[in-house]
């Protein structure tokens, strides 16, 4: 699907969804500092990528997105506690 | 209050999720090859802040300043991702960064601040590695601005700022003038991500590298390292049958 075009090359893919294509760029980005590594993360993400490859209805689709949406999210969140709690155990004495 | 923000993010700091920091062998320092750097939590914070009265429009301008080599623009970089306008890079590379303080530090954000006629300093607590806590107070007696450290709660109003500041014992409530230095706290408010798409946009942003010497700061230090050491390391625990026993062992520590 354009999704995994995007990954390959993002100009490849029309610009009339342009929305749609930025989550595979944005997820491995984000994914650079998962706490098991950043490699793992592409793997599957990759993998992930790949199985939802040849889906093509929209409703689905949108499924998928607002779930590549959610798991950038979930890593914000889990990037701003890991260093939250770090810089609380190290300062602070509760 | 229409001002401008200087925003600093000097130090690009260790990551604190790097590997085994190690000392250097001559103990003179600790090992920084290789090592990613990033910006300071603290100052995440601050940036954040600014960019906060920048969104509610309290403020005209955010501009982010680093301080360092090359690498320190990247932290500007993310700061500009974050929101801020523009950034200034101070160029300190070498012997001259190593040997970087809050001292030279503060010298340089006060030339800045007159520079750029700026209003407001907003700079992390302390940096992760060195652990000074001195830039934002220094900066401020340089200036002779009042300071509001460790904030935890930033409002302003009218030409005045309102701020609740983390002390040992418990908040402080306090309203000082502006010009103004403010030094963040970890609970002052929670940083965004920079996103891949901001990033992108924030390469549009402008960054200008100027040097010390040319605003006048003598970046020599004042200070010489004598020894760096690793903390000792832990020594194995006791375990102890009952509490008598336990009384006995610290009586013999000279703990008791």
């Amino acid at each position: 699907s354009d999704s995994l075009k995007a990954l390959v090359d993002p100009r490849s893919v029309p610009a009339a969804r342009p929305d749609k294509t930025h989550w595979p760029l944005e997820l491995l980005y984000l994914g650079r500092e998962y706490p098991k590594g950043g490699d793992y993360f592409r793997d599957r993400l990759r993998a992930a990528f790949a199985r939802n490859k040849a889906v093509e209805d929209p409703e689905q689709i949108k499924a998928l997105i607002a779930r590549g949406e959610y798991v950038a999210r979930e890593l914000e969140a889990l990037y701003y506690l890991r260093k939250y709690r770090a810089m609380k155990k190290r300062y602070y004495e509760d | 209050l229409s001002c401008k923000v200087l925003s600093s993010v000097v130090t690009p700091c260790y990551c604190f999720v790097s590997p085994q920091i190690r000392v250097k062998p001559d103990n003179t320092g600790v090992v920084t090859d290789g090592v990613k750097h990033s910006m300071n939590p603290f100052c995440e914070i601050a940036v954040e802040e600014a960019v906060k009265l920048k969104e509610k429009k309290l403020i005209k301008e955010v501009v982010a300043v680093s301080c360092g080599p090359q690498q320190s623009q990247e932290t500007i970089r993310t700061a500009l991702a974050m929101g801020a306008d523009r950034g200034i890079h101070v160029d300190v590379s070498g012997k001259d960064y190593e040997n970087l303080g809050p001292l030279q530090v503060s010298k340089i954000l006060a030339a800045l601040a007159k520079q750029e006629d700026a209003q407001l300093i907003l700079l992390g607590k302390q940096a992760i590695d060195d652990d000074c806590n001195q830039t934002g107070q220094m900066t401020a007696a340089l200036l002779d601005w009042p300071q509001g450290t460790f904030a935890s709660e930033v409002s302003l109003e009218g030409d005045k700022i309102n701020l609740v500041r983390e002390i040992d014992g418990g908040l402080e409530h306090i309203k000082i003038n502006t010009p103004a230095v403010i030094t963040a706290d970890l609970r002052l408010n929670t940083p965004r991500y920079a996103t891949l798409p901001n990033i992108m946009k924030a390469k549009k942003k402008k960054i200008v590298t100027v040097k010390p010497a040319d605003l006048g700061v003598d970046v020599t230090s004042r200070l010489e390292v004598l020894k760096v050491e690793e903390p000792p390391q832990r020594q194995a625990g006791m375990k102890v049958e009952t509490v008598e026993d336990l009384v006995v062992k610290l009586k013999e520590a000279g703990r008791v």
